[in-house]
């Protein structure tokens, strides 16, 4: 498939800001390290609505006909990606009463109430927009429940690391962040590490004898019918290198999961906590965007059965 | 209704003639235009609703060409409906042809990405996906011949080998070719269920091919006035 940025940085964004919001919950209902003040916890809450609205903007941007795009609220019964659009936008009035019962003390139970509520609804969101790839029988790279599992630990991951590095800027004790971070951490890899070894297995994918239905002999491309390239090749005929996909997979695990690791020994150890910390972050970030890049390049769609492929 | 296309390959030509049929009424049709980019430059690409491939099938001697033509399957069950945010892709109760409501894409290209067979394609002059109608504005229309309400592809096709009509009934020519001829849909493992079906080429004798040239005088003859002719 081919890689859209706008879709990358959508997805990332978004991911980190929804795991950012539901553990500034989870951090703010057990006071976790002395516990965010009033202002810290609505300043975070604000980040991590900012990222998600970033997110969604530039989603737009990969729409041929963005004009149209408030209908996407309307196949909410069987589309993800209108599920996805849908539970977003229940997310944003809920995490601004959330925000609005800390700034203003209201009483707690409409707090936890609310908060509890925004968290599990940045929950659904992120498992919608996993749900839109690996609904689609047509790509058997993302046609697995680890695309979905991957999207929530890896939103939850940068979003753990986000919280970090608000702790370590706001003077608290660090111990439950960085045993939250590297747990979440840990998870994320562990099952992006399953995925990269799930998908290597082509299982019972098709082939170019199912597509043209000729199974009696072997069968091969002649002639793809088209002079130059088509809306097909562009959208779904992108192939990448598989030495340069085992790169790309290393510096995830190095970038995206490997310095965050060590990033939160610095922290702990408390050796210059808040460089340490914007380490951490930051990697978690790029790694999640090179993982999301490789996710839709890795990707083959049975499409390109058509095109020569003999199997996807 | 189960409206749908039977193709035969045994018989295509792979003159792409559907090919530019399709494109030349559907461009004027509901749904168009199908956009052309750069249609006289290096690169010439663009919207069509029908493409034909061409595969070989087995080894010499007992190879075999085979024209593949291609188009929306009409599918029974089209995740590209299930999956489309916007409702603009939808599939009609009556006739079973899925269509595109022009008016209602917002061109996110899901739908393309949930089809196995390439059918939709983004007009990226109008921001909408488009792909085959069924010639819905054709075969429909009252001040046509009633024998020319068929789509512009089965209509131009010189060898025959498209055929339309209704495969919910069991004794339309459609449903019995099928029948007959052992027809089947595409990548049936997907369970899109496709409505078009497609016969296979069939069973022929490998034609012998003779082995060394004759010898003789006269093809020694032949061959020595074959060298010395510039050609
Ligand atoms: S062939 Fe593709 S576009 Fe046509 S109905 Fe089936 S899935 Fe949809
Ligand atoms: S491109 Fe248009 S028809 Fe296809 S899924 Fe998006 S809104 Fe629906």
């Amino acid at each position: 498939m081919h890689p859209a940025f706008s879709v990358i940085f959508f997805t990332v964004a978004s991911g980190a800001g929804f795991g950012l919001f539901s553990l500034l919950f989870i951090a703010d209902t057990f006071k976790l390290g002395g516990g965010f003040e009033r202002d810290q916890l609505v300043a975070g809450g604000l980040i991590a609505m900012a990222l998600v609205v970033f997110g969604l903007l530039s989603s737009t941007f990969h729409l041929a006909n963005p004009k149209n795009a408030w209908r996407a609220f309307s196949r909410f019964r069987t589309s993800w990606l209108s599920r996805e659009g849908v539970f977003a936008m229940i997310f944003m009035p809920l995490a601004l009463i959330y925000l609005a019962s800390i700034m203003f003390d209201a009483p707690l139970w409409l707090r936890e109430i609310s908060g509890f509520l925004t968290a599990v609804l940045a929950w659904i969101t992120v498992f919608s927009t996993g749900m839109i790839y690996a609904c689609l029988k047509t790509i058997r790279q993302w046609n697995t429940p680890l695309v979905p599992a991957n999207y929530l630990a890896l939103g939850y991951a940068s979003g753990s690391l986000l919280l970090l590095l608000g702790a370590v800027i706001s003077g608290l004790d660090t111990m439950p962040y960085i045993a939250m971070s590297a747990l979440i951490v840990a998870i994320a890899a562990v099952l992006k590490a399953i995925y990269y070894f799930w998908i290597r297995d082509p299982g019972l994918s098709p082939t170019i004898n199912t597509a043209t239905g000729l199974t009696r002999a072997k069968v091969k491309l002649l002639d793809t019918g088209h002079t130059h390239g088509t809306f097909l090749t562009q959208e779904f005929g992108y192939r990448l290198a598989r030495k340069k996909a085992g790169l790309i997979k290393t510096l995830v695990f190095v970038i995206g999961f490997g310095l965050p690791g060590l990033m939160l020994i610095a922290v702990f150890n408390g050796e210059s906590g808040q460089f340490a910390a914007l380490a951490a972050a930051l990697g978690g970030l790029i790694g999640a965007a090179m993982e999301r890049w490789l996710f839709f390049a890795e990707a083959r769609h049975v499409v390109n059965l058509y095109h020569g492929a003999q199997r996807c | 209704m189960r409206l749908g296309l039977v193709i035969d390959l045994d018989v295509c030509v792979g003159c792409h003639a559907c090919a530019i049929a399709c494109k030349e009424w559907n461009a004027s049709g509901t749904i168009g235009p199908l956009s052309d980019y750069q249609p006289y430059g290096a690169e010439p690409s663009g919207v069509w609703f029908n493409r034909i491939r061409h595969f070989e099938m087995d080894e010499y001697p007992n190879n075999k060409t085979v024209n593949f033509p291609m188009s929306c399957n009409h599918c029974e069950d089209a995740d590209c409906v299930t999956v489309c945010p916007t409702g603009a892709s939808y599939k009609r109760a009556e006739d079973g042809i899925v269509l595109v409501d022009q008016d209602k894409c917002m061109g996110c290209n899901y739908c393309s990405w949930a089809c196995p067979y390439g059918a939709r394609e983004l007009d990226r002059s109008s921001g909408t996906m488009k792909k085959c109608t069924l010639c819905v504005d054709r075969i429909y229309d009252q001040n046509l011949p009633v024998e020319e309400r068929q789509p512009s592809c089965v209509l131009t096709c010189p060898a025959h080998a498209r055929m339309f009509g209704d495969f919910d009934d069991p004794d339309s020519a459609v449903s019995r070719v099928v029948r007959e001829r052992g027809g089947y849909g595409l990548m049936p493992e997907l369970n899109y269920n496709p409505t078009n079906q497609y016969l296979p080429p069939r069973r022929k004798p490998v034609i012998e091919m003779s082995g060394a040239p004759k010898g003789g005088l006269k093809e020694s003859i032949k061959q020595f006035a074959n060298r010395l002719v510039r050609r």
